[in-house]
């Protein structure tokens, strides 16, 4: 089964002010989409509010076309930033209390992914490496056989290899069952070959978003010599992201290729890191990546 | 059977690597017409890449004519591509060795080669060159 789910105008306020600020975004049965943003962009209140773990304030959340109110929908996983274990017991105890509260449990499942981290399940959580701990949550989470998962944060703190392991028992599932995911990361490198679809958000707000490859291709990295801002005329201020400038040269990345080059500008592909750390940059310091361009 | 290796620091999307792997592969005579690539799945359990990358790295292969999906079974090679030619390899092997020999001695350092290399192929690319 797939699945898809559609966020609308959803907005979160607090007492000190808006977590979430009318929010659009799909994604589409058998994606897998990263959300991406600095802490406090609201990544983890939007995740919650689609696992219906709180309720918004304004706009709405659909999987499959039904509103998530208050209640998580049943074809719906959800790992918690803070991978809720408890650590005094045996991991085989996890399981049996998972089990016996979900009404959909695929025990073999859950089982093998188990056997897969290396964990032994008479163990106690407690003793369990990061990863492996990491790779607990997530065969409870997968065990569920969920058709969409909301992971927040799956890939913090953990070495490279488990970062590795997490990302292939993901992918695998995503292969085999079609599953969709929505998972927040600040691993840039990560996303780029794990995720179709990309959504900034800042201080609440969608940003960018996209497919990857659409917006890796579409950005350009202009390196040029040394230029006051008003010799920079040529390039189209809607298309300037970022401007920056040393003694030995000028850097521009543009989110549209130009159609042609001054002599002495080099034009080279972007790196999702680049796009991504360009725009929270440019949106830290205002008027930055507009100067010079107008 | 083909095994991709997919260096996720490299600059070129994953899908391209296996793009160019597969082609490499088809020139060096590693793979040859009928046989099968791995499935999306066993990429995806050895590399943790996107599924969808895998299969898009093979509808380009499939563009280029080199292989064919079959429902249900897996992608085929089907299109052979000319072997690398050792008649005009190593004659252009040996002048690049005499070139290195001379980059060398002026002390060229393997960053300022590549870089150099890397510069001039970008200016072919965009017809600039002089």
């Amino acid at each position: 089964m797939t699945i898809q789910l559609e966020v609308r105008g959803a907005g979160k306020h607090h007492p000190s002010g808006w977590a979430l600020r009318d929010c659009d975004l799909t994604v589409d049965p058998s994606t897998v989409t990263a959300l991406i943003g600095p802490n406090g962009a609201g990544k983890s209140t939007l995740m919650a509010a689609a696992a219906g773990l709180t309720s918004l304030t304004t706009g709405e959340i659909l999987v499959n076309g039904r509103r998530v109110v208050r209640a998580m929908p049943p074809e719906l996983g959800y790992l918690a930033q803070d991978t809720p274990l408890y650590r005094r017991w045996r991991v085989a105890d996890m399981v049996d209390q998972t089990a016996d509260l979900n009404t959909r449990w695929d025990a073999p499942h859950a089982a093998r992914l188990i056997d897969e981290a290396g964990i032994d399940p008479d163990t106690r959580v407690g003793t369990l490496s990061g990863g492996q701990r990491t790779r607990l949550a997530l065969a409870l989470v997968l065990g569920k056989r969920p058709a969409l998962v909301l992971l927040d944060e799956p890939l913090a703190d953990l070495d490279p290899l488990a970062r590795l392991q997490v990302q292939q028992t993901l992918m695998t599932e995503v292969a085999t069952t079609g599953m969709t995911v929505l998972m927040s990361s600040h691993i840039l490198g990560d996303v780029q070959d794990t995720c179709d679809d990309l959504v900034l958000l800042q201080d609440g707000r969608v940003t960018l978003r996209g497919p990857v490859d659409v917006l890796i291709s579409r950005h350009r990295l202009l390196t040029g010599p040394p230029a006051d801002p008003a010799a920079l005329g040529w390039l189209k201020a809607p298309d300037v992201v970022e401007i920056r400038s040393s003694l030995r040269q000028t850097t521009v990345l543009v989110s549209a290729p130009p159609p042609g080059l001054p002599a002495g500008w080099t034009d080279q592909p972007a790196t999702l890191d680049e796009i991504v750390i360009a725009r929270l940059r440019a949106t830290t310091q205002p008027g930055h990546t507009q100067e010079g361009a107008a | 059977m083909i095994d991709y290796r997919i260096d996720r620091r490299a600059a070129i999307p994953a899908y391209l690597q296996i793009v160019a792997q597969t082609r490499q592969a088809l020139e060096q005579g590693r793979l040859a017409v009928g046989d099968q690539l791995p499935t999306a799945r066993e990429v995806v359990a050895s590399a943790g890449i996107n599924p969808n990358t895998v299969l898009k790295a093979y509808r380009e292969l499939e563009r280029q004519g080199l292989v064919e999906g079959r429902v249900g079974t897996g992608t085929f090679v089907t299109g052979d591509l000319v072997r690398l030619r050792t008649d005009l390899v190593s004659p252009l092997a040996g002048r690049l060795r005499d070139w290195l020999d001379a980059a060398a001695d002026g002390g060229m350092t393997r960053h300022e080669i590549e870089a150099l290399v890397t510069t001039i192929l970008d200016e072919r690319e965009r017809g600039t060159v002089r």
